[in-house]
């Protein structure tokens, strides 16, 4: 394992970017481990929410933004609730997935990030999510077409998922949500 | 035949809970000599207590045991119960029947029990030996002597004299201050140091109650507590500080210079030198090894120049004597010498590797750099700074395995000073744990922390030079992985250890010195500043690491029993000390050596036999102040004649039997 030179690897632009981000001072973390003791994900992470923190006080970008654990974060916002110092853990996570996202660094679990990619477009075409389309569309894009098709059976046969989308009243609002949210993207 | 009475105390569920206290009580009714018996919840609460006094007026009792606790517990309770009583309190002999039994055998219950009578049984033996025995007083000089003049002794001569006792304060240094006057500003509050000492430097050299021997070194002392003597040796600084104003020309003349120990070698002083400006007494001394006078027999320009003609090459050192009733020990600490373990340090070689003690003084505005952080290779200022903390302290492999208290708190406070006064500074501080037990203290530490300091939780195993580069090798254990940083200075928080010559303060004034060196205190939690020693105290960082409002508070506790004796006219003394049988003393003296108190000695005595010429004979003697009771004498005395009272060779071998036969 070689040494990580604290010197050389810490970016603080990245550190600053996150801070106004988050609006969070991972500084301030104590590295008590309450985070990772009451997450219920950090058995599945490669770097537990702690480290993640430990790893940002040290600047250290690249193998921040490049875990699985930023994607695998479910914001159920146990961390949050339960930080001693009031740091919101699961902001944060959400905030480095942002910039992950930003900078196309997304390939360290490429099917939640093809998940959200294709959820919000759901959204954004019918106003709702059309389970049976996100699922598809994702087995697709994975090349895994019969995933989950058991379940999916069961759920149309109960009448819980259907065959074809329907749209909300209120499309137009929908529609200026999003690109509200992308102009911000681009002033940014 | 004596008359005693046994109480056996339950101690709650301590003791009842194991054994069976009522039938321990009517076991004990057969033992030889006992009249009465009796058990009890508490014993030792106040209807217990009643309850002895009256058994002892109800069965005209004459000795008593109780069967309860530990005596370091209870015995004085129970001593003064029996003085309620009317009966002498060393009438009373106590069975430990908790701590040495029921808590230690609660598994075997009947066991217990039978040990349980065998422990009464051997306090009923000795309690038919039992004598009274009567206090004796001894006078009180009422002044105090206070040994190191840091902060610690400076709190103690000040709150001494304050109360009205006259104080001599000597200190081995030319100036009083110790190493608080060298820190640059205090944790938590960064109130400077100097501001806060210099006044209580100069508050000594005023008090009307005190008087100052700097450059001077106790010799010897002898007496005990209210009678001490002691010697106090004046070292030589041919300057004759009666007629010297202060002026500082010789000083300035003077054409030597040496390395300057009061900045820790990171600048020059003069051959005769005033350690720093603010110095109590302000007046220079002459460093004979480095003058040139005294080194080629040529010179004399600070005799010259000095319009006081104070420049006294001639002069003798000289032995004062003077009496005190009270000792108080304030001799501080030095730093651990790291560079003589810490090879992977660089063993000192890298001159950008110092001290806390040197950060200190880089950063004080009277230092060497006049306050500027610089590093001392080249004189520029470091941007990037690595701490190192537990160097020596808590590394038992290389230096000390004790904690030394403030280090976490200095390292912090020289945290927040680079980032201050360095622009765009990094600071890593490599660590185990960090303490910070203190008011505001955890609070300064997330300041810093706020301000950018960088923790990292590992210990640093190498350093090396790289270009004008130290590469600091450590892990960061929290993130599982070997670090380094390239840093400009690296500062060591080296351990506290106790002051060179502790060992000889110890033997003078007969103070233990403990495993790692610091003087060894009567009790940790209950007399933390008295001494096992009658009349001598422990003021500050001669007894254990600690900051300065620890030292400062416990400073002010011995003053405060320093003063409490000093108060008194006379002084009562317990009185299971040694006594001598002259009778059948043969004079060999095996008893004098032996002695950790020199308590006893050798004296002639004259001996009249009826149709003889009278006789002079050597016999031992016992110095009732000086014995502590400790029975060494007794153990080494071959025909008996010196005996600890309370414990002689018969109550000793009574119980012996009792339990044994």
């Amino acid at each position: 394992m070689h040494h990580v030179n604290l010197t050389a690897a810490a970016d603080a632009k990245f550190q600053e970017r996150l801070a106004k981000a988050s609006g969070q001072d991972v500084k301030q973390c104590y590295q008590c481990g309450k985070c990772t003791a009451g997450c219920p994900i950090a058995y599945a992470m490669d770097e537990p929410p702690n480290r993640i923190m430990r790893m940002l006080q040290l600047g250290l970008k690249d193998e921040v933004l490049d875990s699985k654990a930023i994607w695998l974060c479910s914001t159920c916002a146990t961390c949050t609730t339960r930080c001693p110092k009031n740091i919101d853990v699961a902001g944060v996570m959400d905030s480095l997935r942002v910039m992950a996202k930003q900078e196309g660094r997304t390939r360290a679990l490429r099917s939640i990030d093809l998940f959200n990619d294709i959820f919000l477009g759901s959204v954004r075409k019918y106003g709702r999510v059309h389970e049976f389309g996100v699922g598809m569309g994702h087995n697709l894009r994975m090349g895994k077409l019969l995933k989950d098709v058991d379940i999916g059976t069961g759920l149309m046969t109960k009448g819980r998922m259907k065959l074809f989308p329907s749209k909300i009243k209120g499309q137009g609002e929908i529609a200026r949500i999003f690109n509200e949210v992308y102009k911000l993207e681009e002033a940014e | 035949m004596p008359r005693i009475g046994v109480f056996v105390c339950w101690c709650g569920s301590n003791i009842g809970g194991v054994i069976d206290c009522p039938k321990l009580a009517t076991d004990a009714v057969n033992l030889p000599g006992v009249v009465y018996s009796t058990e009890y919840k508490y014993m030792c609460s106040e209807p217990g207590q009643n309850s002895i006094i009256q058994a002892i007026r109800d069965h005209r009792l004459d000795r008593v045991v109780v069967a309860s606790c530990s005596p370091r517990l209870h015995e004085e309770t129970f001593r003064k119960t029996l003085a309620r009583a009317g009966l002498n309190p060393y009438l009373l002999e106590m069975a430990n029947i908790r701590e040495h039994c029921t808590w230690v055998h609660n598994k075997e219950p009947e066991k217990a029990q039978a040990k349980s009578l065998a422990l009464v049984s051997r306090a009923v033996a000795k309690a038919n030996l039992l004598e009274p025995l009567f206090p004796s007083s001894i006078p009180m000089t009422k002044r105090c002597l206070v040994i190191g003049g840091g902060i610690a002794g400076i709190q103690t001569a000040l709150d001494v004299a304050d109360a009205g006792h006259e104080v001599i304060l000597v200190e081995r240094e030319p100036t009083i201050g110790g190493n608080m006057v060298k820190l640059d500003k205090t944790f938590p509050t960064l109130d400077c140091s100097a501001c806060i000492s210099t006044p209580k430097m100069v508050a000594v050299s005023t008090h009307p109650n005190i008087t100052l021997y700097t450059y001077s070194e106790v010799a010897g002392v002898d007496g005990y507590i209210g009678n001490f003597e002691v010697t106090i040796r004046c070292k030589v600084s041919y300057v004759d500080h009666t007629k010297c104003t202060g002026c500082g020309d010789c000083q300035a003349k003077c054409p030597t210079k040496v390395s300057n120990e009061f900045n820790l070698g990171l600048d020059t002083r003069k051959a005769i030198y005033i350690p720093f400006p603010q110095a109590v007494p302000n007046k220079p001394v002459i460093d004979a090894a480095n003058c040139r006078y005294f080194t080629t027999g040529k010179c004399k320009i600070c005799q010259k120049i000095c319009a006081a003609g104070a420049i006294d090459y001639e002069q003798q050192e000289t032995i004062i004597t003077e009496k005190v009733g009270a000792i108080v020990v304030a001799t501080g600490y030095q730093l651990f010498d790291w560079a003589a373990a810490y090879g992977e340090y660089g063993y000192g070689r890298f001159p950008d590797v110092v001290t806390g003690m040197h950060f200190e003084r880089l950063v004080n505005a009277a230092g060497p750099t006049g306050g500027k952080i610089l590093r001392p290779s080249d004189q520029t200022e470091p941007k990037t700074v690595v701490f190192v903390k537990c160097v020596g302290s808590r590394d038992p492999a290389k230096g000390k395995e004790y904690c030394s208290r403030a280090c976490c708190m200095y390292t912090a406070k020289h945290a927040h000073q680079v980032l201050e006064k360095v622009p765009g500074a990094k600071v890593y501080i490599f660590y185990i744990d960090v303490r910070t037990p203190g008011k505001a203290y955890e609070e300064f530490y997330q300041r810093t922390i706020s301000d950018g300091a960088v923790y990292v939780r590992g210990r640093v195993s190498k350093i090396y030079q790289l270009g004008d580069k130290l590469v600091v090798r450590g892990s960061d254990t929290l993130l599982g992985r070997p670090v380094e940083v390239e840093a400009d200075m690296v500062v060591l928080a080296s351990a506290m250890v106790s002051s060179g010559g502790i060992e000889d303060v110890a033997r003078m004034v007969s103070v233990q010195v403990d495993k790692d060196g610091w003087l060894q205190e009567a009790h940790p939690k209950l007399r933390p500043v008295e001494t096992h020693t009658g009349g001598v105290f422990l003021a500050g960082t001669c007894q254990g690491p600690k900051d300065i409002p620890d030292t400062v508070a416990q400073a002010s506790a011995a003053a405060s029993k320093v003063s409490g004796l000093l108060f008194r006219e006379e002084l009562a003394t317990d009185p299971m000390i040694s006594t001598v049988n002259q009778a059948i003393c043969t004079g060999c003296g095996l008893c004098v050596p032996v002695c950790p108190y020199q308590a006893v000695e050798l004296k002639t005595i004259t001996e009249r036999i009826p149709g003889h010429a009278p006789r002079e004979r050597t016999v031992a003697s016992v110095n009732s102040g000086l014995c502590q009771g400790c029975g060494a004498c007794n153990v080494a005395c071959r025909p008996g004649a010196i005996q600890v009272k309370g414990f002689s060779n018969d109550e000793l071998v009574a119980e012996v039997d009792a339990i044994c036969l």
